[in-house]
């Protein structure tokens, strides 16, 4: 390995790991808000809007984020839909997560037991402080660790992001070894950057886990 | 009668705790042996090292004069002669209830099928669950289950039954439908040794009582005098614990 | 709207051609996965403190490093490394396979650890010898627990072989933008077309599997 070539390397992958890592955060942030909205409307078996989420869904999860991208950047501009590649990335990041984040929270609103709301019920809640107060933060606390699986999962996949020509960390590697050959140095930078980006989330992942199990198991 | 069971001397331990210390315990043909004891008295493991599920320290336990240890080669061919039931109705999740009745015959015995079915289909009968035979142990109440696991417990011709606190986990309405089972199993002249919580039915069933308590038996005697005039103050406060006068 | 290129020539075949690549590097890694998964799942549950680190590092390594950053290490990095020219499809099967043993693995762990121990005593006290116990009893519980989450590792195996096409494997997606360059002049929306197809190729290829996979999971659910 050569210093060298690492040193000059690195401004430029310096560059990729934020593009990456904003689009991937904006991406993320977006899945959830998607994820929240289909969850409730399939939940709550909301007329039409719950069909349109659960079709929504299973195309989403059925497909490969790189097909969605391709079909988003390549094809919606041929029905006068043109959207910049960054753009694209963190909205096409959005619609892939958002199913997978809708299945979690989904799960964890469903596996609230109904005792928990007859019981706040009983005290004399209303049906909307119920939700707000007892069952959504209960549904969220059961969904955590799917939705740090998510957000992993998610992080992992901004790698297709080079696939429309985002200058993106896979974009800079692969650039970098057709044009110069410095494979070495390319993949280890690569590799070294996206433990920047991953490693932190997935220690804290863990730690969030654990802390929820112990929580549930206190009761 | 004929000594069955004899349990010498036994001592159990985990690493510095002591479980029970030199216990003694004979079991004859055809009698009923209620164990009872206040919450973490060993009671319990005592059943499972009848079992081997547990190894002891000191002493032995034989079955029909063969010594019985957890390295004993035929444990296997030992266990077949021992009955056990435990509290969590633990059927065999996958296996329908007639499938859980039959796996143990069929493969450790080699026997007929179609004998070993309609056996269990008679004994199904006759605790009232015919109608289950094709259900999965999910679809069926904890008393059936419990129910089940006794059948499944005969169908291998136990000489011995051991029951482990079968009552425990059950919802109270589903008691008793569990231990008029195991009583009527006594009047036919089963050899058993129930460890339980229920005086009632201690009452009831046992020919003998043993009362363990501080990791040694304390009292042990015939049913009547147990209950009605326990000799030692432990066994009384023991069982004035149950009434509420 | 472009879907009018699938008609032409043998476009259309071309790209059921390409997914049967897909499908083909998917199964064949799967199978890998699962056979390596149970090998190692089972060696994990022995619990030996060398391999139970070894397997902590690689579980690590699987979880935050992307399949893609792995087919470019393999890919071009043993080219370099070993100066072995590996084809590109062998470097994604072995991804693949490095990628779903690990997966396998930990759930057959945890498929074993979840059979309660008391399911080991009962089958012991009906006189089942240690070999007909987990024959009859244990193995069935796991299998039932193992085949939907098997069926889900398919599904997944076959969304991410879409990224072989970056390193330069001819399918299913790589086949529709040959397609695209192709008629540029005749059909210029054909991109819409194309990939709308690809879309729901890949919808039609995952979809059926899925649904199994829930079904039955719902079927053998305890």
């Amino acid at each position: 390995m050569n210093p060298e070539v690492i040193r000059e390397y690195l401004p430029l992958y310096k560059e990729a790991f934020i593009l990456t890592l904003r689009t991937g955060w904006i991406g993320i942030l977006l899945a959830f808000a998607i994820g929240i909205l289909v969850a409730f409307a399939i939940h709550f078996r909301v007329p039409v809007l719950s069909k349109i989420a659960s079709v929504y869904v299973e195309l989403f999860r059925n497909t490969p984020l790189l097909v969605q991208l391709f079909f988003i950047y390549f094809a919606l501009p041929k029905i006068g839909l043109s959207i910049p590649a960054e753009t694209c990335g963190a909205v096409g990041l959005g619609l892939l997560g958002g199913s997978y984040m809708a299945e979690g929270i989904r799960s964890g609103l469903d596996a609230v037991p109904v005792s928990q709301e007859e019981s706040a019920l009983a005290l004399g809640l209303t049906k909307r402080q119920l939700f707000t107060y007892v069952v959504f933060p209960e549904a969220m606390s059961i969904s955590i660790p799917a939705i740090v699986a998510n957000v992993i999962f998610l992080l992992k996949e901004t790698s297709v992001f080079s696939a429309i020509s985002l200058m993106d960390l896979m974009f800079t590697a692969k650039d970098l070894i057709g044009l110069y050959y410095d494979t070495t140095e390319a993949l280890v930078l690569l590799v070294v950057f996206y433990i920047i980006m991953l490693l932190p989330v997935s220690i804290l992942g863990s730690i969030i886990e654990k802390r929820v199990r112990l929580r549930t198991l206190g009761g | 009668m004929e000594t069955i069971l004899e349990i010498k001397n036994i001592s159990k331990r985990y690493d510095d705790i002591t479980v029970f210390e030199k216990i003694s315990l004979t079991v004859k043909r055809g009698e009923v042996v209620v164990i009872v004891g206040p919450s973490g008295c060993g009671k319990s493991t005592l059943l499972r090292c009848i079992n081997s599920l547990e190894d002891i320290q000191e002493g032995e336990i034989l079955l029909d004069g063969v010594v019985i240890n957890p390295t004993s080669k035929d444990l296997s061919q030992v266990r077949e002669k021992i009955g056990m039931v435990f509290q969590s109705y633990d059927l065999f999740p996958h296996l329908t209830i007639l499938q859980n009745l039959m796996l143990a015959p069929l493969k450790v015995k080699k026997a007929d099928k179609k004998e070993t079915k309609k056996e269990a289909l008679e004994l199904l009968d006759r605790v009232g669950l015919l109608s289950k035979k094709d259900s999965y142990p999910r679809q069926l109440s904890g008393g059936q289950k419990q129910r089940v696991a006794i059948v499944r417990a005969l169908m291998m011709h136990p000489e011995i039954l051991l029951f482990d606190e079968i009552t425990a986990a059950l919802d109270p309405e589903m008691v008793k439908e569990v231990l008029d089972v195991v009583l009527s199993l006594a009047r036919e002249g089963r050899t058993m040794v129930i460890v339980t919580h229920e005086m009632q039915f201690a009452r009831a069933a046992a020919d003998r009582m043993v009362f363990i308590d501080g990791a040694t038996i304390v009292e042990e005697g015939d049913a009547k005098e147990f209950f009605d005039d326990p000799k030692t103050d432990r066994l009384r406060k023991f069982l004035r614990s149950f009434s509420y006068d | 709207m472009g879907f009018e290129v699938l008609a032409k020539g043998n476009n259309a075949m071309r790209l059921l051609e390409g997914l049967g690549v897909a499908m083909r590097i998917s199964l064949i890694s799967v199978v890998i996965s699962i056979v390596l998964g149970v090998i190692l799942g089972v060696l994990v549950e022995l619990k030996r403190p060398f391999i139970m680190a070894f397997f902590r590092v690689y579980l690590e390594i699987v979880r935050i490093m992307p399949q893609m950053v792995l087919l470019f290490i393999v890919y071009f990095g043993t080219t370099k490394a070993l100066g072995l020219n590996l084809s590109a499809e062998a470097a994604s099967i072995i991804v693949f396979s490095f990628w779903g043993a690990a997966e396998m693995a930990d759930l057959v762990r945890g498929a074993l650890g979840g059979i309660p121990v008391i399911q080991y005593e009962s089958a012991a006290s009906l006189g089942l010898t240690r070999i007909q116990t987990y024959r009859y009893v244990i193995v069935p519980q796991i299998v039932r627990r193992m085949i939907p989450l098997s069926i889900n590792l398919i599904t997944r195996m076959i969304k991410t072989t879409s990224l072989v096409m970056m390193i330069g494997i001819v399918e299913v997606l790589k086949v529709g933008q040959q397609i695209i360059e192709a008629n540029r002049k005749s059909s210029p929306n054909a991109a819409f077309g194309i990939f709308a197809t690809v879309f729901l190729l890949y919808f039609l290829a995952c979809w059926p599997i899925s649904q199994l996979a829930k079904y039955l999971e719902k079927k053998w659910e305890n």
